[in-house]
This record gives structure tokens, C-alpha cells and sequence, in this order.
């Protein structure tokens, strides 16, 4: 097969047909490990399909298969299919590798799971990799769409797996319900879009673009409504509050889902509509702004937080402003690079962090410590995804950050520079405090626990160096063979990005290692930002408050109106009913003699009108 | 005599034939009403088709007399099994139908 197209129809529908089958046959999937085992190999399947497909269309190959859906008179509204070509099959390869790999570590993470909900968990994983394929090779926006929610079901179902715990069902709930507040306006945007343009086909609109015949008074508002299903999809504020309560699911699908693919998706989506961003620039400037401050905002919080799955969720809204940063520079590359670097990284980071509970079993950062000397080969991969992260040469996000960095600059953006700058120091501070923390230290800084840690079993060591391998490669590849930039950066960004990641480090060290700055007076001379990033900037409350006081309100006020004037309206109609139907009754004597009486009346009315009046 | 003087008798028949139905408290007498307005019709067939020299008139009142018979036999058979049942066969006892 030398068609991009079928490799990639298969690399969907291994997961589809995985899916099925544990949906279908119970028994399979009651058996809990026989369904993983299934799973796992329909995915790796699906990343061997994904790897050749990408290898061929990035030797220019371009494949575009479809069907027609939804039949009209004027011929089928819109097409399913694959749009498989350079891009869509790089980032199919991330999510079918970061799928497998995280299948594969949960077979360790999950063991101690029932059977049923494991292979209920399988079912989920592979409900989810089919759908987010979908959505990477979507050749329209309906299918695109119809992916998008489907990955937020899967979203939902998978944060609200232990759904016996209060907590994580809230979590879910709120996942959903705040991704569906962006997801409404992407409806709208895509709705308005057809209109505008008539058609819904990736192609078609890119044709109409170049050619110029898009019409583009009020193309802003369309972009702009696309862009807040991304803000909802992918955390951006004010929506990304639902990201960190996501962390109640278990840590491999926060790898996957919450850090590697799905909340990349709204990135995901504006690289691959680019060219029609490109049209609305007011727009693009909102999405840099909104990007960089999510960044800085996300960055700050991070720092006031204790439990290291939220570090790491705050540190993925902060990447993922990072990329909206570049893209609203109007650089989309170099969102895209980050996007896919951040993917193995962020999963190399949770599933270390995943490991690091599985043996300790707890979240907080200060019950851990000395965890470098039980867990080694934890604490190297957790290394390797740290500096990845932090920025620092050699290592995976060292070029992509230096390149939305010159890519913002460039753009004309310097307040959101600024903000990016001041992001990327915090995020080497805050990912090296938990490390010296969490793994450096005295052992059993808390209640001991870290005493029995150790590495987990190989079905997760396995992944994560898979993984730290990538971020390895993918670093010193990028160091090897820059790949042609499409902007002039000026010479000083590469020195400030590495003298950013090494000034957090090193705050960092002293910080928490040397201890030569007081931890609290450190985070006393910021008291007041200190106290709101710890109540989370008040976002939540306000939320709340919003929920509270505002929707709860109007629910009441639209049930006042249901309950008494829409139901009101009917019961008094009812009641007239109701009062003549009793009042006619009454003319039904029982008595034939009446009915004789009625019938011989009428006959003699018919007779006088036909006979006088008419 | 002319077909007025039949037409009449009809009419006069039929009327006293709908007193009856309509006045007579016992089901028997409500019946023999009935039977008054049917031959009432029954006179008017025959009138018209004297006067029109028009067989078809007799030859619906055969029919209407047979029916009448079949009619009648019912009629009777029904008012005793009423009669049988509520013990009454007075009109204004049964009615059960009263909405």
C-alpha cells in the first residue's frame, strides 16, 4: 500500500474495531486483561499503520478519501473520510504512539483494578483513540465536529472513571460542561461558516481563500467563535479551569488526554485552519493575547501547588498558551512543533508522575522526597521530562519554545513576549521545585511513605523510556539539523530562552535545595499574588458565583414562568374543558324518548329553513 | 280521490305514530308507534306509485313490510329480555345510558 489515505483509514478503524468488540461482547470485556491485551494490540497496530502512512506523506505523499454523508436534493451536505497528508499524519503518529504507550503503562498502573472496570477503561481508551483520530484526519468541519464531542465524552467518561469518588464525577461534570461552553461557539462559527462559504470541505475553503472569493465581511466573528471551541478544548482562560480538576482521573488518561492529545486539539484545530485565521488578523492578535497571558497565568499557578498532578496540569494550560502564543503571531509551525514536542514530553512527565504515585500513594509533592534513590530509573525519565520542558538545549522543548519565542517576537506581540518570558522562567522553577522536592532531599520528608517506593513493573518502565528517548531525540535531532525557519529570529532570543530556564533553575536550587532562600519569604515578598494563586486567582469562585447567583437565578426564573404561566395557560384551558364537558353531559338524558324529541325538532328546523330561508 | 287525499292520511298517520313514540312510557307502545310511521311510509310508496304508474314503489313496500316483520320480531324480543333483566319495561326507567 503506497496511499497515505488507506494507511490512515486503517489506523482509525483498528481502534473502531477495538472499541466494538469490547463493547459488544461482554464476556471479552467483563475478563478485564484479556479486553487490555486486545486493546493494546489493536492500538499498536494502529500506530504501525499510523508511522507508515506519516512516512510516506512526508516524502510529499497526499491522499484525501471519502464518502458522502447526509444526502440532500442538491447533492450530500458534507463528506466522512480521511484527510491524510504531512501534518495530519504527524500528529495521527502522536496520538496512535502516545495511546499505545499509555495502554500499555496502565496495564501496570491499573493492576490492581477490578476486571469489569478495567475493561471498562480499555473500552473507553480505545473509544477515545478512535475518536481523536477522527478528528486529526477530519477532511471537513462536521466530521471534525462530531470528533471533537466525541473526544469530550471520552474526556468525561475517563476523568469520571472512579466515579465512586464524589470528587472525580464533579470534576467530570465540570470537564464537560466547561469544554461544551467553547463547544457551543465552535457550532455556532461552523454554522455561520456554511453559510458564508456554502461549504463545510477543508479543501474547498482553502481554494476559495486562495482564490479570494471567500467573502470576508464578518469572517472575524466566525474565526473568533472557532477559536472559542479551542479556548474551551484547550484550556485556554478563561475555560481552562476545568483542566487541573481533571486530575481526579487516573494519571495515564491525564497523560494522554489532559496533557498528550486531546486538549491539544484545539491547537490542533487553528494550525489546521490557519489560511482562514490568516484572513481575520484582529482575531489572531486576541488568540496571542489570550494565549500568552494563559501562559504567565497558568505558569504562576503552578508554583502555588502542592499535588504534582496539578503542577503538571497547570504547566500544560501554561504550554498550550505557549502555542496559542505563536499561532496568534501568526506562526502556526511553530505552535504545531511545540504541540508535538509538548505531546512526548507531557506524557514522559505524567506517566513519571503516574509511577511516582503508583508507589507512594499519595499526590503531595511534600510527603514525597528522596524518591531519586528508591525510584532511579523514575527519577531520570522524570529528569529528562523536566529539562525537555524547562527549555534547556539538547532536550525536546528546547527548540520549540525558542521558536514560538522568536516567533512572537517577530510577530510584533512584545507584551505577550514579555509575559512568554516571564512564563518560561517560572515554568523551569516550578517543574525544578517539585524535583528537588519530590526526588532529591531527605527520604520520607512526610509520613515516611517513600521508604518502600520503587520503580513499577516493566509494562511502565517500558513506555517511559520509549518516551525519555523520544524527548531525547527529538532534542538533539532538532540540535543536529535545525529545520529551516520561515522567519529571521534576531540572535539574542536562543540566549534568553536558555538563560530563562537556567535563572528558574537555579532559583529553584536555591530555593528548595540549598535552601540559601527561604521558601516562605521567598513566597512572602509575593504575598498578595501568593494568596490568590492559592484560591486560584478567584476563577473558581467566580465561576461558581457566576453558577450560583446568575444561572441558578435565571433556571429558577425560567421554571417560575414553565411551572405558572406555560403550565397555567394549560390547566385553565383543561379546566374550561374539563367545566363544559360536565355542563354538555348533562343533555344526555338516557332516555330515547328525548333523542326522538331532538331528532324530530331538527328534522322540522331543516324544514323551515330550507323551506323559508333559504 | 286524488294522491292528496293519500298524502295526508300519511302524514296524519305519521304524526300520530311519532305522538306515540314520543309520549307512551310502556317499550310495547313506543314499537307499535313505530309501526304506524312505517306504514305511514308505506302508504306514501303506494300513493306515488298508483299515481306515477310506477312499479317501483310497490315493490319497495313488499320490502319495507318484510322488514318490518323482522323488525318487529326483534323489537319484541329485545323488550323481554329487557324486561327480564331490569324487571320493568317502562321507557323512563331505563337509562342507563344517562350521561
Amino acid at each position: 500500500m503506497r496511499d497515505p489515505g488507506s494507511l490512515a483509514l486503517a489506523t482509525v478503524l483498528l481502534p473502531a474495531a477495538a472499541f466494538l468488540l469490547l463493547a459488544l461482547v461482554v464476556p471479552l470485556r467483563r475478563a478485564g486483561r484479556p479486553a487490555a491485551y486486545l486493546s493494546s494490540l489493536f492500538a499498536a497496530g494502529a500506530l504501525a499503520c499510523a508511522v507508515r502512512a506519516w512516512s510516506i506523506s512526508a516524502r510529499g505523499g497526499f491522499s484525501l478519501w471519502t464518502w458522502p454523508w447526509i444526502p440532500m436534493e442538491a447533492g450530500p451536505l458534507t463528506t466522512i473520510g480521511v484527510l491524510a497528508d504531512a501534518d495530519s499524519t504527524l500528529m495521527l503518529v502522536l496520538v496512535a504512539g502516545v495511546s499505545f504507550l499509555v495502554q500499555v503503562y496502565s496495564l501496570g498502573y491499573l493492576s490492581d483494578e477490578p476486571p469489569a472496570s478495567l475493561g471498562r477503561y480499555y473500552t473507553y481508551q480505545s473509544l477515545f483513540a478512535f475518536s481523536m483520530m477522527g478528528l486529526v484526519l477530519a477532511p471537513n468541519f462536521v466530521q471534525l465536529f462530531v470528533c471533537w464531542e466525541l473526544v469530550g465524552l471520552c474526556s468525561y467518561l475517563l476523568i469520571g472513571y472512579w466515579y465512586q469518588r464524589p470528587e472525580a464525577a464533579r470534576a467530570a461534570v465540570k470537564a464537560f460542561w466547561t469544554t461544551k461552553a467553547g463547544d457551543v461557539g465552535l457550532l455556532i462559527g461552523i454554522v455561520l461558516l456554511y453559510r458564508q462559504a456554502g461549504t463545510f470541505d477543508f479543501l474547498d475553503l482553502l481554494v476559495m481563500v486562495d482564490s479570494g472569493t471567500l467573502p470576508l465581511a464578518g469572517l472575524g466573528v466566525i474565526t473568533f467563535c472557532i477559536y472559542l471551541g479551542a479556548v474551551g478544548k484547550s484550556a485556554q482562560f478563561p475555560l481552562h479551569v476545568w483542566l487541573p480538576d481533571a486530575m481526579e482521573g487516573p494519571t495515564p488518561v491525564s497523560a494522554l488526554i489532559h496533557a498528550a492529545t486531546m486538549v491539544t486539539a484545539g491547537v490542533y484545530l487553528l494550525v489546521r485552519t490557519a489560511w482562514l485565521f490568516d484572513q481575520t488578523p484582529e482575531v489572531l492578535e486576541i488568540v496571542g493575547w489570550v494565549g500568552a497571558f494563559t501562559a504567565l497565568l497558568a505558569a504562576v499557578l503552578a508554583c502555588a501547588q502542592s499535588d504534582i498532578k496539578r503542577v503538571l496540569a497547570y504547566s500544560t494550560v501554561s504550554q498550550l498558551g505557549f502555542m496559542m502564543a505563536a499561532i496568534g503571531a501568526g506562526f502556526a509551525s511553530a505552535g504545531f512543533l511545540h504541540l508535538l514536542t509538548h505531546g512526548v514530553f507531557k506524557a514522559l512527565l505524567f506517566l513519571a508522575a503516574g509511577a511516582v504515585i503508583h508507589a507512594v500513594g499519595t499526590n503531595d509533592i511534600f510527603a514525597m522526597g528522596g524518591l531519586g534513590r528508591a525510584m532511579p530509573q523514575t527519577f531520570i525519565v522524570f529528569l529528562i521530562g523536566t529539562l525537555s520542558l524547562a527549555g534547556i538545549p539538547f532536550f525536546g522543548g528546547f527548540f520549540s519554545k525558542e521558536e514560538i519565542f522568536a516567533g512572537v517576537w517577530v510577530g510584533g506581540l512584545s507584551i505577550p513576549f514579555t509575559m512568554l518570558a516571564i512564563a518560561a522562567f517560572l515554568t523551569a522553577f516550578y517543574m525544578f521545585r517539585v524535583v528537588f522536592i519530590a526526588f532529591a532531599g531527605t527520604r520520607g520528608n512526610g509520613h515516611g511513605s517513600g521508604g518502600h517506593a520503587h520503580d513499577g513493573p516493566l509494562t511502565m518502565t517500558v513506555p517511559l523510556w520509549i518516551l525519555a528517548a523520544l524527548s531525547m531525540a527529538v532534542g538533539i535531532g532538532f540540535a543536529v539539523k535545525h529545520p529551516e525557519a520561515e522567519f529571521v529570529a534576531p540572535g539574542w532570543i536562543t540566549p534568553l530562552a536558555i538563560a530563562l530556564a537556567l535563572g528558574g533553575i537555579a532559583l529553584a536550587w536555591l530555593t528548595y535545595q540549598r535552601r540559601a532562600i527561604d521558601a516562605d519569604r521567598l513566597s512572602g515578598a509575593f504575598a498578595p499574588i501568593r494568596d490568590a494563586a492559592e484560591n486560584r486567582f478567584y476563577l473558581d469562585d467566580a465561576f461558581l458565583l457566576i453558577y450560583r447567583w446568575a444561572f441558578l437565578r435565571f433556571s429558577r426564573i425560567v421554571g417560575w414562568v414553565d411551572r405558572y404561566v406555560v403550565d397555567g395557560v394549560l390547566n385553565v384551558v383543561s379546566a374550561w374543558t374539563l367545566d363544559a364537558g360536565d355542563r354538555l353531559r348533562r343533555i344526555q338524558s338516557g332516555q330515547p324518548q328525548d333523542y326522538v324529541y331532538g331528532v324530530a325538532l331538527g328534522v322540522l328546523l331543516l324544514l323551515v329553513w330550507f323551506h323559508w330561508l333559504v | 280521490m286524488g294522491l292528496q287525499a293519500y298524502l295526508t292520511l300519511a302524514a296524519a298517520l305519521f304524526a300520530i305514530g311519532l305522538f306515540g313514540v314520543v309520549t307512551r312510557r310502556n317499550t310495547i307502545g313506543i314499537l307499535l308507534g313505530i309501526e304506524l310511521m312505517l306504514n305511514a311510509v308505506n302508504i306514501n310508496l303506494v300513493a306515488f306509485a298508483r299515481f306515477n304508474a310506477d312499479p317501483a314503489g310497490f315493490i319497495f313496500t313488499v320490502f319495507t313490510i318484510s322488514i318490518t316483520v323482522a323488525e318487529v320480531a326483534l323489537g319484541l324480543a329485545l323488550v323481554i329480555l329487557i324486561f327480564r333483566v331490569r324487571r320493568t319495561a317502562m321507557a323512563d326507567h331505563l337509562d342507563i345510558l344517562r350521561g
